[in-house]
């Protein structure tokens, strides 16, 4: 079994998870905070097994958890609802195709927040919401959808790089192969 | 398209979902606390790389500038003696008046320095991370203010960091005062997801008469906040409710989108 690609995915999550911890330039600038968990359940919904998917779900969204003001636990289920239909649905995705990875990003970057707030506000909690939470939203799905494509790219390259590829086949084989000569009668 | 692979992954989801988010508070808070400890090679590699550039560049500085700096501070420091000798003179002439009338006698203030060491990386919270904890004596409730003002108080503790939920945040109101006439009291809620600077200062009395520019500070009521640690200063001020009570826009003295280092205030 190869477990170079769960290794990288979850190891993935868990700089993605820091790095939004930490640094606060977006935020800084844009008002909001890029959370880029989403994007990258996109990628392993596409390209990993329903264990990989149900491992980011649950250490993604604890990981999450454990820097933020969030309730332990609120984010598995949204990350979840994102990387499973995908999964069920892979093979009907052009997963190459930039845009496809952009709309993905972005579609999944859009519904994590809004399901973690309604979880959030159906479990009575008060988050910080207002008239800039649509301005937020619009740069957490634009960025989401940008970081995407990158995020396939650098984690593919990382794949080819480091982990071990299944070795194809060649169909040559040399005692089966064809001699021609001209024979002289 | 649904196999039973896919039954067993969405009901073990649904599972751990459920159980951790029923758990009680206090088993919420350890977990965390064992999760947190998992990126604490990572914290320590921010630090480092974050102290290096500042290492380079006071190698690189050279000797007269070093010398001209420790002149400033020198002088810096005489001035700020004798003011201390003043406030010990004025403080103690303050004792000695409360004592006279009989007002209970005034601590003063221990703090501890704190690195702000990240922030929530969801946008609707305010709050940060310290690098005190329990071990430090930190605990919940304490205030957390910088040179500017006041910045939140300490939500939860473990030994070694302290998440504080800002000043804004829903969960961290303050009674305040305006420095008026009047001394028109109020509470600070939070006002908006975007901009950290600006909070709102609620259930002012109707005839509050507010104007921008005056200072709001803490009033000491409601048991965390001492009297007296600035706030902000008013923007502006208008009517809710059709005149039922007063709410007032207040510029934050403490810029809480770039906090790097703070004092937890011990009573």
């Amino acid at each position: 079994m190869n477990f170079f690609q769960p290794i990288l995915i979850l190891s993935a999550a868990y700089l993605v998870v820091f790095g939004e911890a930490t640094f606060a330039l977006p935020r800084q600038l844009l008002g909001a905070q890029i959370d880029l968990l989403p994007a990258l359940m996109v990628y392993a919904a596409l390209n990993a097994s329903l264990p990989v998917i149900v491992l980011l779900a649950v250490l993604g969204g604890l990981w999450f958890d454990t820097f933020s003001a969030n309730p332990l636990g609120v984010t598995i289920l949204p990350l979840f609802a994102i990387g499973f239909p995908i999964y069920l649905r892979r093979d009907l995705i052009l997963r190459e195709a930039p845009f496809a990875q952009f709309v993905l990003g972005a579609t999944a970057s859009a519904i994590a927040p809004a399901l973690t707030l309604l979880m959030l506000l159906s479990g009575s909690q008060e988050p910080l919401l207002g008239w800039g939470t649509i301005w937020q939203w619009i740069v957490m799905t634009a960025g989401g959808g940008l970081a995407a494509p990158v995020i396939f790219s650098l984690m593919s390259r990382c794949d080819r790089a480091l982990g071990y590829q299944p070795q194809t086949e060649t169909s040559f084989r040399a005692d089966r192969e064809i001699q021609r000569s001209r024979k002289k009668l | 398209m649904f196999k039973q692979k896919n039954y067993v992954a969405l009901g073990a989801v649904l599972f751990v979902a459920v159980l951790i988010l029923s758990l009680p508070t206090r088993a919420t808070d350890r977990i965390k606390l064992a999760l947190g400890a998992w990126f604490l090679p990572l914290f320590g590699l921010a630090g480092a790389a974050q102290q290096l550039p500042a290492d380079l560049a006071d190698s690189a500085l050279p000797r007269r500038e070093l010398l001209k700096q420790i002149d400033k501070l020198r002088r810096e420091n005489q001035q700020l003696r004798s003011q201390a000798v003043q406030s010990v003179a004025i403080a103690r002439e303050n004792d000695q008046l409360r004592s006279l009338l009989g007002w209970q006698r005034q601590m003063p203030w221990k703090l501890k320095l704190a690195n702000v060491v990240m922030r929530d990386p969801a946008n609707w919270w305010r709050t940060a991370e310290i690098d005190l904890g329990s071990r430090d004596g930190v605990r919940v409730d304490l205030p957390v203010i910088t040179a500017a003002g006041l910045v939140g108080r300490v939500s939860s503790v473990s030994l070694l960091r302290s998440q504080i939920v800002l000043i804004g945040d829903p969960n961290c109101r303050v009674s305040a005062t305006v420095e008026n006439a009047t001394h028109d009291m109020g509470v600070i809620v939070a006002s908006g997801p975007i901009d950290t600077s600006l909070v709102e200062l609620t259930y002012l009395a109707s005839s509050a008469n507010l104007k921008p520019g005056e200072i709001v500070k803490s009033s000491g009521l409601g048991g965390v906040f001492p009297k007296g640690i600035t706030i902000g200063q008013i923007v502006d001020s208008r009517s809710i409710e059709y005149g039922l009570y007063t709410e007032a826009r207040v510029k934050l003295s403490a810029n809480l989108g770039s906090l790097e280092q703070v004092w937890v205030l011990f009573p």
